[in-house]
């Protein structure tokens, strides 16, 4: 699976960092979204799908 | 058995509602039904990217139509529900269609408040939807006289967009200070002065007395003390009402505040509430809540699919920590909890002069929330010290 993350949409919510801590983390200065690891293990399949609902801008999706 | 299940309200509590039935494994019938006739999209931009132009209004969309497509709903668009009636178990539509659930989650949202006077009057705006930034921006591009009226949340995003696109803008506020409600006086105040910075004045304590027009278009905004401000564009953001007009007479707990649910977000049994319309009781802060916040739509969203699928029995409680955003000039300001205007502030990480801080909230001692400034990764570590202050002592 291969995360994709549009940082113009997001807001810095930090929920996706909340629900996938070790692919998601946000920058220091803005508190945008950044990919730690931008093909995870299938292993965090849930919690990617996670973040992908919870995010609030809809900023991150998964393709194959 | 649940094997249908109706979502009232396409937008963001409604659709995450029905992603999380599907990854929870729901594979019965679900129909998603919305009075607008977009696909879901996201309202956050429309004061900020789409208001501005920076985003066609398309970039709104909640999900790709490919995305839609997998979840395999039954969406219907520009039809709206007109009554309920949760002992047939069947939802009425504005075509005169009917549909039967197994269990039914209220999802409407509110309707922006307006002004008696404002009747009839062209140039007057709300903005909740999609139609309405589109109709405001058309108007904002012939560089106006702009009053806003009411500067929580969207009055002063729209002030501060506007701004932007060369209008001439005032914002005219009731009570002490802009976003009062969620920041208290002092840190509000501060909302004031970026807006100043920006060649936009902030009246504050003074409320509206009427709206005056000439030939069915608005000319000024008359304040309660006499004032008259000379307006092309009048935008008000005065608040927003659950939008529950179509479920008088089903015999649901309806409020002022909402659909009153329990601690699961149940109204009665097999009617659930999420988003900006529902009202539940948050057992963390031993209180009855409504949040209008992005966040919450999403999380409650998610709550009650997850309640629908474990059952009545096994549902929980639904226990959010709030969180709102803002976006106005460049200023990114975050808050968590739910501080009240009479709180205690500490400033604990920057300072106020430049604009990049972190401030607490406490009453009694106790962490009622966080507000920050230019300062969202900061942000973080004093999250668990808000959900802290929110446990009941005690518990
Ligand atoms: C301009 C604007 C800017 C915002 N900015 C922020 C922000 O920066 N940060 C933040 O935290 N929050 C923000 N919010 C708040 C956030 O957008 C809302 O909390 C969120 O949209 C709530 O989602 P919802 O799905 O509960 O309701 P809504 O988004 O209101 O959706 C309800 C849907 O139900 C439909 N509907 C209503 N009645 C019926 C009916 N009878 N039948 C069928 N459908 C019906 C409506 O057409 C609507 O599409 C903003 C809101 C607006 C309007
Ligand atoms: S949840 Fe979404 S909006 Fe929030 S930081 Fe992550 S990507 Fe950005």
């Amino acid at each position: 699976m291969k995360v994709l993350i549009d940082q113009d949409r997001c807001c810095g919510a930090g929920s996706c960092v909340l629900a996938a801590p070790e692919v998601f983390d946000q920058r220091e200065e803005d508190g945008i979204v950044a990919l730690l690891d931008p093909t995870p293990d299938e292993s965090q399949r849930a919690l990617v799908d996670d973040a992908v609902s919870r995010c609030p801008a809809a900023a991150i999706s998964v393709v194959e | 058995m649940l094997r249908q299940v109706v979502v009232v309200g396409a937008s963001a509590a409604g659709l995450t509602t029905v992603e999380a039935l599907r990854r929870g494994g729901f594979e019965g019938k679900v129909m998603l039904v919305g009075a607008e006739p977009h696909l879901p999209y996201d309202r956050p931009p429309l004061s900020k990217q789409v208001l501005a132009g920076d985003w066609a209004p398309e970039r709104a969309r909640l999900r790709a139509e490919d995305h839609l497509d997998g979840l395999d709903v039954e969406l219907v668009l520009g039809n709206a529900a007109t009554s309920l009636d949760p002992v047939r178990a069947r939802v009425e539509l504005a075509d005169g269609s009917g549909v039967d659930y197994d269990a039914l989650v209220i999802a409407t949202g509110v309707s922006a408040r307006t002004l008696p006077s404002a009747e009839g009057l062209a140039g007057v705006h709300v903005l909740r939807t999609l139609d309405d930034a589109l109709a405001l921006r058309a108007e904002l591009l012939t560089g106006p006289r702009v009053v806003v009226v009411g500067a929580g949340l969207i009055g002063c995003e729209v002030a501060a967009t506007a701004r932007k696109l060369g209008a001439e803008v005032t914002i005219v506020e009731p009570l002490e200070a802009p976003m009062v409600r969620v920041m208290g006086a002092r840190i509000g105040g501060l909302i004031s002065q970026v807006h100043a910075d920006h060649g936009v004045p902030v009246r504050t304590g003074v409320g509206v007395a009427s709206l005056a027009g000439s030939m069915g278009r608005v000319t000024a905004v008359l304040l309660a003390d006499g004032t008259k401000l000379p307006a092309d564009v009048v935008v008000l953001g005065i608040g927003a009402n659950p939008a529950v007009g179509w479920l008088q007479g089903s015999g649901l707990n309806i409020s002022a505040a909402g659909v009153e649910c329990d601690a699961t977000c149940q109204a009665v049994p097999g009617v659930y509430a999420a988003g900006d319309v529902a009202s539940w009781t948050h057992e963390g802060l031993g209180a009855q809540l409504r949040l209008e916040h992005r966040t919450n739509a999403t999380e409650q969203g998610i709550a009650v699919a997850k309640n629908l699928l474990a059952g009545p029995d096994n549902a929980q409680p639904y226990l959010p920590l709030p969180y709102f955003w803002t976006d106005q000039y460049d200023l990114k300001i975050q808050g968590f909890g739910l501080p009240a205007a009479q709180d205690e502030v500490e400033v604990v990480e920057g300072d106020l002069e430049s604009r990049k801080f972190v401030a607490l909230y406490r009453r009694a001692g106790r962490v009622t929330g966080a507000v920050g400034w230019n300062s969202a990764r900061a942000m973080r570590p004093y999250r668990q010290q808000v959900i802290d202050g929110m446990t009941p002592a005690g518990a």
